[in-house]
């Protein structure tokens, strides 16, 4: 690679020895009487350069493509990751030809066409057959990938499959909070952006029973695979955009707005290490919607796993409640004995209270 | 009635104008000048202006991405507090630059300074006017864009650092101060340049039309006005229309930034805080931007694609290919433009079926697209190619269009966007599509029109090696960006050190700054060959590319009203390049048929029994009338 940005500089510095050395004619020009007549100089010159950049932009573009090519579109993880992936190299196959063919038109053109003395243009104003050619093909090729496109879109945004695995992913600045609906009863329970405090980093509204077996995780999402997952995604201040770049999935975090998108994870984690070779590879979710000063770092884990571990991992963590007991105080009172189940007995005393800052409230549950 | 009142106006105006001509002071004539040539060399000077500062900007956060060890203490003396002890570049005030970078590029340099100097330049001089419709309001939409722009220098030197939010400005980052220190005061000022600058392209825009529309000279019929005024004309529609909704959206911003209504607010809780908005939408925002957004593409794009038409047409010595056709794209290209704006928004939540619908009709831009890239190629072929800088400047930017284009059709596609949204594989198409092309045609405009501009010739071999510079350190910067953005880097970070998957390509973010920098400085020659042949330049000839159109009849350096005498009527199109049978390889529109007998078709035979009737119009010529 330095050896390329030398070169690179190195053909510049020559260039730069032309420009002054040509300067200096430039200043001996000046004083020439004036004619009528401008002639533009260097047309071989600059035909033949259309044709040095015509050769030497294919053999770099070529080995630029193969150099870079280890690095694109990193292996897809999920179903419909491989479909637009296949669609991206399909279309990009296609659009390749009209870039090749313009490209070498537009060069060669303009080095064969090159000034002649004595020679005249062609007089050629139109020709409506030969518009009409290129208007059609385009629009044909184009039809194609609106079909093949429209078709992946509408598949990809359909509705999730009921059996789906629900987990809501709140961006705020600068990190992402998942929440997960809890082994009991497997619904997320109501949320309000007025509940949002220091502890309740999502605003869940602990009047809603569904909520009571919520958990939530600041720096890690685990996924089950081969089981379609629907992501419910919030943002708490500005927008933000949730990217996972190896399952093909975006879409972005709006207050006051929620969205939504699935999509089925067919590899775990440690498949992709042991093909990737990398045995520290990890998921990862990141922000693509400008956020403030930490936009570029607002980094989550993804873990995929087998079914097994994923269950067994989302029953060790511990509930919303169970964390910050002295929340129970938010609980409605015909719902207090439901919610005391999700709290570990000893918690409930208030002298244990040590987990959460709220011991004021915890006092109060009395 | 009122239209022809205006005239009579514009009339008298002139004539005043003509009878105090010598009496005009220093201020009158170069700084609140009527004049639309000042006018658009006042455009054109801060356009570059502003230019050196965008590019500069860019050169900066390059060094920030693709040498991210270096150490820029020796920025400190210029940037002060914004460079760290340790010599890096503050977060906040990257997001500044990158935000400032695109504000600058699009509005300032691509919008005032393309359309505002050429639409303003070119527009009288070659549908044969003495000025435009309204000098006045000419020189009030430069004097607010000089307002705009003198606010938003003035946001750049402030403590908490000009707006950040990107140049979209999506709300509610760009709404709420305590989000990112460039949403204070920042923010404000922008929204306050960028409404005067709204104001400033309306009063430009009305005037570019009503000229094009009222002040045609003799026999100067719209199938004979070159491609530069059609492409200016719809230009100028499409700012007219799309430009009050960014104003309106701009406007709904601050009200929520200052008097606390919720328009694109909603469930907001920031440091430690509830905010009380509900109801509000940033999606809404999102669709009044782009409604102006997405036009704003080729209100940047579609002069430069103009004068390009112009350039190649003049030193290829042909008629451009399928005149009527170049022209029908163009409005089906503006036409296309208005409803494509949610391409921009396939993945902010936005209903999937609107999604679907905006996927074809974006990809049907392709077609007109398709058209107007073939007919350049096909002007080319079997031309007479005389390589000036302002034709390498054109033919570059076909290539550049093509290029960048063709991957807007993967963008297009929903589907493929879902990945490639908000990374660099966007950034490197919308830069080869719109800011390389729509700098080229400046560059080409520039190069061509230099000579009538200031009665001197830029030297020729300068902007040939300008143009080589530059269009290989365009392709040097923007194709390994494409590579880059496939990989999945978004855009706007930093720094890449954060994530697994954009902690490599170490040295292909190297090669791209240094290919940005390079290419920076291929424009100091630019700069130089510009400002030296203002003053030592070589005199030029009256007609030096040996063109067709009206404005190389006017005299080398043209005074107030542009022709001395009477205005030249108009009998054929501007393209009758290297007619078969015709002495010289061009005859200009103002040559009747009836003195090219030995080269006219048949039809052409049967123009001549107009001719009269033509010659006895004199309805526009502002001077004549009360003479």
């Amino acid at each position: 690679m330095y050896i390329i940005i030398a070169l690179v500089a190195l053909v510049f510095v020559v260039l730069v020895g032309v420009v002054i050395a040509r300067l200096q004619n430039v200043v001996k020009g000046i004083n020439k009487t004036d004619s009528n007549e401008v002639r533009t100089p260097g047309n071989k010159v600059n035909g033949a350069m259309f044709i040095v950049i015509l050769v030497f932009g294919a053999i770099s573009i070529t080995w630029s493509y193969l150099h870079a090519r280890e690095f694109f579109l990193p292996e897809a993880s999920s179903i419909h990751g491989r479909r637009t992936d296949d669609l991206f190299w399909f279309s990009m196959g296609i659009l390749t030809i009209p870039f090749i063919l313009v490209n070498f038109l537009i060069f060669f053109f303009a080095w064969k066409y090159q000034h002649k003395k004595n020679h005249r243009a062609t007089f050629y104003p139109e020709n409506h057959r030969l518009e009409l050619i290129w208007t059609i093909v385009p629009a044909v090729v184009m039809a194609l990938l609106v079909f093949t496109g429209w078709k992946a879109w509408s598949d990809i945004t359909s509705d999730a499959p009921r059996d789906a695995e629900v987990i809501e992913i709140t961006g705020k600045q600068f990190n992402w909070i998942a929440r997960y609906s809890g082994v009991s009863d497997n619904k997320l329970g109501n949320y309000n952006f007025k509940l949002i405090d220091a502890q309740n980093e999502v605003g869940i509204d602990l009047s809603d029973e569904n909520s009571f077996d919520d958990f939530t995780n600041p720096s890690e999402m685990h996924i089950p695979v081969n089981r379609p997952v629907l992501l419910k995604i919030r943002a708490r201040d500005v927008l933000h955009s949730v990217f996972i770049p190896h399952m093909r999935v975006k879409m972005d975090a709006v207050p006051g707005m929620p969205t939504k998108f699935w999509f089925v994870a067919d590899k775990t984690t440690a498949d992709m290490r042991a093909e990737t070779g990398n045995s520290k590879f990890d998921y990862e979710i990141a922000c693509t919607e400008v956020c403030g000063q930490g936009h570029f770092s607002m980094k989550m884990r993804l873990v995929v796993e087998d079914e097994a571990s994923y269950k067994k991992w989302c029953a060790e963590q511990s509930t919303f409640l169970q964390t910050y007991p002295e929340y129970l105080a938010k609980v409605p009172e015909n719902l207090k004995a439901k919610a005391m189940k999700y709290v570990p007995a000893e918690a409930a005393a208030p002298a244990d209270s040590t987990s959460g800052g709220g011991v004021g409230t915890s006092t109060s549950l009395r | 009635m009122s239209a022809i009142e205006g005239l009579e106006t514009a009339q008298h105006h002139a004539d005043e104008h003509e009878h105090h001509h010598e009496a005009q002071n220093f201020w009158q004539k170069y700084i609140f000048c009527e004049d639309h040539k000042v006018i658009a060399k006042q455009y054109l000077i801060t356009g570059i202006l502003w230019a050196v500062i965008g590019i500069t900007m860019s050169v900066i956060f390059r060094i920030q991405l693709g040498l991210p060890d270096s150490n820029l203490s020796w920025l400190k003396p210029v940037l002060g507090g914004w460079i760290s002890d340790a010599g890096k570049l503050d977060p906040n005030f990257y997001l500044a630059l990158v935000t400032m970078h695109g504000t600058i590029m699009v509005f300032f340099v691509l919008t005032a300074g393309l359309s505002g100097t050429f639409s303003n330049f070119l527009i009288p001089l070659q549908i044969g006017a003495r000025d435009m419709a309204s000098g006045f309001m000419n020189m009030l939409s430069y004097w607010f864009f000089f307002l705009a722009s003198v606010i938003m220098f003035a946001s750049l030197f402030l403590q908490s650092g000009p707006a950040a939010g990107g140049w979209v400005i999506y709300p509610p980052l760009s709404a709420l101060p305590q989000a990112h220190p460039g949403s204070g005061m920042g923010m404000t000022l922008w929204l306050a340049s960028m409404a005067f600058f709204i104001v400033s392209q309306l009063l430009g825009g009305i005037n570019y039309i009503t000229t094009v529309i009222n002040l045609r000279t003799r026999g100067m019929s719209f199938d004979k006005l070159p491609l530069t005024i059609w492409s200016f004309l719809i230009t100028a529609v499409l700012g007219l229309i799309s430009f009050p909704v960014l104003l309106s959206s701009v406007l709904l911003l601050i009200f929520d930034r200052h008097f606390g209504t919720s328009f694109y607010l909603s469930d907001i809780y920031i440091n430690g805080e509830a905010l009380p908005n509900v109801g509000g939408s940033p999606i809404l925002f999102q669709h009044l931007f782009w409604f102006l957004g997405h036009p704003e593409v080729y209100i940047v794009l579609l002069p430069g694609l103009g004068i390009t038409s112009e350039v190649i047409a003049t030193n290829a010595r042909k008629p451009i290919f399928g005149y009527r056709a170049m022209i029908a794209s163009m409005l089906g290209i503006a036409f296309l433009a208005f409803i494509v704006w949610a391409h921009h928004m396939f993945v902010t939540g936005m209903n999937p079926f609107l999604g679907s619908v905006f996927m074809f009709l974006t990809l049907i831009i392709a077609v007109p697209s398709a058209v107007k890239g073939f007919n350049y190629i096909t002007t080319l072929w079997k031309g007479n190619i005389v390589f000036t800088p302002g034709m390498l400047f054109s033919i570059g930017l076909v290539s550049l269009f093509v290029s960048g284009g063709l991957t807007g059709i993967i963008l297009g596609n929903s589907a493929l966007d879902i990945q490639l949204h908000d990374t660099y594989f966007v950034v490197a198409h919308f830069h080869l599509v719109m800011g390389a092309a729509s700098a080229f045609g400046l560059f080409a405009g520039v190069y061509h029109w230099f000579p009538k501009m200031f009665g001197r010739m830029m030297n020729t071999t300068l902007g040939q090696i300008h143009f080589w510079l530059t269009f290989i350190g365009i392709y040097m910067v923007f194709i390994p960006m494409h590579y880059v953005g496939i990989a999945g880097f978004p855009r706007r970070y930093y720094q890449f050190t954060s994530y697994d998957f954009t902690h490599k390509y170490m040295d292909m973010n190297m090669f791209i700054s240094i290919a940005a920098i390079l290419s920076f400085l291929a424009q100091f020659i630019f700069l130089w060959n510009f400002f030296y042949s203002i003053f030592k330049g070589k005199r030029s000839p009256q007609n030096p590319w040996r063109s067709n159109t009206l404005e190389w009849t006017a005299p080398v350096v043209p005074g107030h009203g542009n022709w001395e005498g009477e205005i030249p009527a108009v009998y054929r199109w501007s393209y009758d390049y290297s007619k078969p049978g015709a002495k010289e390889d061009f005859i200009p529109q103002n040559i009747p048929y009836s003195q090219t007998l030995e080269s006219n078709f048949p039809h052409e035979n049967e123009l001549i029994a107009q001719e009269k009737a033509i010659e006895s119009q004199n309805f526009n010529d502002q001077f004549k009338a009360s003479h």
